[in-house]
């Protein structure tokens, strides 16, 4: 049972960029990619919690700003060879307006 | 319905093609491999090891049964391939078993030679290339005292060496009268053979072999001349060839091996080939380097991406018997158009040999004392110039750049529990194990599995080394120029020509227009390429917020805890009260937990939050100062000394120059940070003479001096020269400067490019002609026109990007 939330348009949110969501639970980025697909992760890298959204988007992968770990924005998963998953949030777009299920 | 590809060849260059191409598609094939051998895919070259009883056969699988169910991939082990019907394309395996396909790869290997001599057949009578032989040759030690083994190449002599481990008596037969002849001059041939003897190796140099006596099992071997030795066993070692048996019996065209073009596509288009089979450009190799390099390039034509080319490689030879080392590469012999440079300590058993032809390495033979030998091959694969260091070119790389580990052979005498990369906290137990257990043979792949060396890259030689000593003669450096990152086969030098000769003013059209195989690039090619752009058409460029990395975004350094730090222009060094209390206050109203003064002459605010940064720019602006690119790839600081003004020893005034330095400079982007000092005395209190830009005062003038750097391996400068008015110093200044934006790699800082192209380059352009030093200064300054806005003022008044800095909604 999915609890959606409006958190704005597409275009509040930069093309291979990100913006932040405060959450009640911490922050969550919100990524834009070149295909205008929105994905939502908790800010928060699994190697030493770096702030994801500050990262450099590039097709379904942020790398961190940090340590430059990859991790794939539809699931989280943190590509190889290192290891890890960051949590990954539900997301629905109607009519250009962005949703977010926590 | 998937296409199907065939692998004939379960070995080493097959197996990294199909493992290649899986990294780029694993969706694309239904891939089934023929192997002869009844076993998975193992790391052949290791058989040297196994049989000197240095590890076992479980120890170098590379791919075990269980990979290639994991991968989907069909295995017939045990199956020798022995008919293609190109036509109907099926392969036909000689147990009957056929499989149909879309795309074939040939990858046979080669076969050793046996010397057609009588006896040649008997029982006793083998070669040394795959885990049969070896268990022929383990089982013939337990039972039989005496081995012959005929040839003393590198087989051979790997061969001998493992059989005399065992417990046997060994005699090396060489038709010629040096070891190694293709990898080792003379004199080095000569120290191996007398070390080799000292272990207790036999030697008949200069000798053929007439016959293999015997009825029913090896018994003797007769020389020309008459001579006979009593063997149970005889080790054929005289050559491979590459196995076109199949490709030829199918009427694929073949000359010595299977001929290919540079995609690594034989005749017929829908069969590839890779490996020792093969031949290239007239060349048929031997070791795995090259064909690995085959593999990557053939599996990026069979997922039809169609980029990269194999353009034939250069090879570099180590030989795998514990405690001798040796090393070679090129033409080491040379000719009349050569010069060799050569050095021989008799007592230490060290002998060097290098051969240089118009300035460049061309081949270089070591024995004894190898740690260079990786630098040597990399100087011979960049053709760098080396007369600028000519004289030191003997002595090595002083600096392995191992901080602190110090050089020699340090990876062997390292414990496991030894830390070797300090960044990331990886112990040399750790790196060999990730080795040894996941079949790794690059640097890169080393990089990426333990993150050793990842980081700052101050301990790359140490891992090299340990590499190299782990895997032995396996480990050959990779011997390409390197492409920028995974999204392009195009090299730095390439791309960047491009962008003037093609007009290309953003890094998205760069990729586009260079055919970028991803479609947004990545972390490391984006932000180069947007400086690219930059730094060709600085009027034109798009500069994408979205390629910089985040300091460079949001005009701050990111910090460990996610808060940002804030450093304020502080012109060379020189600060008054007003300023000192604006800092004050605004470290006040934000409540900046750290306010410290830098390494570079400045305060910084350490651990503000982000979305106070436009506030406190704004602030610090209001108090009339800038943004201190203390987080960007531009200059950064230009240090000064009090100088003439006030110190007792000063000549010239040394502050001064400084602050019009900075003011000329700020603001321009560059390949990597850059760091000017200007000081008054050659005592050199303002550290001048390790910063990529660096002035010296003196009585009659300005000493210039350039490629410094402190930081992860201290580089000293270079005298540029001297010149005498401050017109020059700057003229000077804003020409290296430039030079330096246009020619170099990005993330290179100057040390490392000035070591790539070498001093007398720099002073080419720089110092003896004076139209190209005016033209490279007036470009400096045009670009600065564009460059020399504070992104602070921009960010906190123009409203840039503010979304940036403000949640994009606040929930809960
Ligand atoms: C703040 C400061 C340390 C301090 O408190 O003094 C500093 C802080 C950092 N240095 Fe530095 N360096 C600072 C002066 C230096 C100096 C001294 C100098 O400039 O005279 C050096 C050695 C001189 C040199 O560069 O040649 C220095 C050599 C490095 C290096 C090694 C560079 C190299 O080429 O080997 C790095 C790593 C890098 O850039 O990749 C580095 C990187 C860093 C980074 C950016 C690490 C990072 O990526 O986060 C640190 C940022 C901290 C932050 O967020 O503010 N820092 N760093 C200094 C800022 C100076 C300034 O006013 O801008
Ligand atoms: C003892 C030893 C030490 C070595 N040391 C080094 C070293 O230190 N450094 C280095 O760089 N190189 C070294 N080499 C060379 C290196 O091992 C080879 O260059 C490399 O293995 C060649 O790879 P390949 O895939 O072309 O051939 P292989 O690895 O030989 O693979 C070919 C495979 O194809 C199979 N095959 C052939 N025909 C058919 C068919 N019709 N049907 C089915 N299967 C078939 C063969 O059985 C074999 O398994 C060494 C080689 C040996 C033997
Ligand atoms: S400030 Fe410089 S020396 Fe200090 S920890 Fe950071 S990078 Fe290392
Ligand atoms: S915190 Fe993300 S890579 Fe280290």
């Amino acid at each position: 049972m999915s609890n959606w939330i409006e958190i704005g348009t597409i275009e509040d949110i930069p093309k291979l960029g990100s913006r932040v969501v405060e959450g009640p639970d911490g922050d969550i980025a919100i990524f834009r990619n070149s295909k205008d697909e929105i994905f939502a992760l908790k800010d928060s890298c699994p190697h030493k919690q770096g702030p994801l959204s500050q990262g450099i988007v590039h097709d379904k992968t942020v790398t961190c700003p940090l340590h430059n770990w990859k991790i794939a924005l539809d699931t989280g998963l943190v590509k190889a060879p290192d290891e890890g998953c960051a949590a990954s949030y539900e997301i629905k777009i109607e009519s250009n307006k962005v949703f977010l299920s926590l | 319905m998937k296409e199907k590809l065939v692998l004939i060849g379960n070995g080493m260059a097959g197996m990294r093609t199909v493992e290649e191409l899986l990294k780029l598609d694993d969706e694309m094939y239904d891939i089934t491999v023929f192997g002869a051998e009844p076993y998975g895919n193992y790391n052949r070259i290791l058989l040297s090891p196994v049989l000197a009883g240095e590890k076992t056969i479980d120890e170098i699988m590379l791919n075990d049964e269980q990979w290639y169910k994991d991968n989907n991939v069909t295995l017939h082990k045990g199956k020798t391939v022995v008919n293609i019907d190109r036509k109907k394309q099926i392969v036909i395996a000689d147990d009957g078993t056929e499989e149909s396909y879309d795309r074939l790869l040939l990858a046979t290997g080669s076969n050793p030679f046996i010397i057609p001599v009588p006896g040649h057949d008997l029982p006793g009578v083998i070669s040394f290339r795959d885990i049969h032989d070896v268990d022929l040759m383990l089982d013939a030690s337990k039972k039989n005292k005496h081995a012959v083994v005929i040839g003393g190449g590198l087989l051979g002599l790997e061969a001998a060496n493992g059989l005399m481990l065992q417990g046997m008596s060994v005699t090396v037969v060489h038709l010629g009268d040096v070891l190694m002849e293709r990898q080792m001059d003379a004199v080095a041939g000569g120290m191996l053979r007398k070390s080799l003897e000292e272990r207790g190796l036999n030697f008949l140099m200069s000798t053929s072999t007439e016959a293999i006596l015997g009825d029913d099992h090896v018994k003797a071997v007769r020389f020309k001349g008459g001579l006979e030795i009593v063997t149970d066993l005889v080790v054929m070692a005289v050559g491979i060839r590459p196995n076109i048996d199949l490709a030829s019996k199918i009427g694929l065209h073949c000359e010595r091996g299977v001929v290919v073009d540079d995609t690594m596509q034989t005749y017929d288009p829908k069969i590839y080939s890779v490996g020792e089979c093969v031949q290239h450009r007239g060349e048929a190799y031997g070791l795995v380097a090259p064909l690995f390099e085959q593999a990557k390039v053939c599996a990026n034509h069979l997922v039809k991406m169609g980029i990269g080319l194999y353009q034939g490689s250069v090879t570099s030879t180590k030989l795998k018997v514990t405690g001798i080392d040796l090393f070679s590469a090129g033409d080491f012999i040379g000719d009349s158009s050569t010069e060799e440079i050569v050095m021989q300590d008799v007592n230490r058993g060290v002998y060097k040999k290098i051969v240089l032809k118009n300035n460049k390495i061309h081949g270089a033979v070591m024995y004894g004392d190898t740690v260079d030998g990786a630098w040597y091959f990399k100087l011979l694969r960049d053709e760098t110039d080396i007369s600028d260091f000519r004289e030191k070119l003997m002595l090595g790389q002083a600096h392995l750049g191992d901080s602190g580990h110090g050089g020699h052979s340090a990876a062997a005498s390292m414990s496991d529990d030894m830390e070797v990369c300090g960044c990331n906290g990886v112990t040399k137990g750790c790196i060999t194990k990730a080795i040894s257990t996941k079949g790794l043979f690059t640097l890169e792949e080393v990089r990426s599995h333990t993150k050793a060396s990842n980081s700052c890259g101050s301990c790359t030689g140490l891992v090299e080394q340990i590499i190299a000593s782990t895997l032995g003669g396996d480990y050959s450096a990779s011997d390409q120029v390197k492409p920028i990152c995974k999204c392009t086969d195009m090299t730095h030098e390439e791309v960047r020509a491009a962008f003037k000769e093609k007009h290309l003013t953003s890094g998205l059209d760069a990729m586009k227009v260079l055919d970028w195989r991803t479609e947004d690039g990545c972390h490391v090619c984006r932000p180069a390429l947007n400086y690219y752009a930059i730094a060709a058409w600085p009027a034109e460029a798009f500069d994408d917020p979205r390629s910089r990395y985040i300091n460079e975004r949001v005009h701050a350094n990111i910090q460990k805890d996610g808060t940002y730090s804030v450093i304020p222009r502080m012109w060379g060094g020189v600060t008054n009260p007003k300023e000192l209390r604006a800092i004050a206050d605004i470290a006040d109203k934000y409540d900046v937990p750290t306010v410290k003064v830098t390494g570079g002459q400045r305060i910084d605010l350490l651990g503000v939050k982000k979305e106070d940064l436009p506030k406190m720019w704004k602030d610090l602006n209001d108090a009339g100062m800038v943004s201190g690119h203390a987080y960007g790839k531009s200059l950064r600081t230009v240090k000064t000394c009090v100088g003439k003004e006030w110190c007792r020893f000063g000549t010239q005034d040394s502050t001064a120059m400084g602050i019009k330095l900075e003011q000329l400079t700020w603001g321009s982007w560059m390949p990597h940070k850059y760091k000017i000092a200007v000081s008054g005395c050659p005592r050199n209190c303002a550290e001048a003479t390790i910063k990529d830009f660096g002035v010296v005062a003196v009585d009659s003038g300005w000493e210039l001096h350039v490629g410094g750097n402190g930081g992860i391996k201290v580089r000293v400068t270079d005298l540029l020269c001297k010149v005498t008015t401050e017109e020059e110093v700057i003229e000077y200044c804003q020409a290296f400067t430039q030079l330096y934006r246009e020619e170099a790699h990005y993330l290179d800082r100057t040390a490392p490019w000035i070591e790539r192209v070498g001093l007398s380059y720099i002073k080419e352009k720089i110092v003896e002609n004076d139209v190209l030093r005016k033209d490279l200064s007036n470009r400096f300054v045009e670009s600065q026109k564009h460059s020399q806005t504070d992104p602070w003022a921009e960010r906190a008044t123009g409203g840039v990007e503010t979304n940036e800095f403000i949640p994009l909604k606040i929930i809960g």
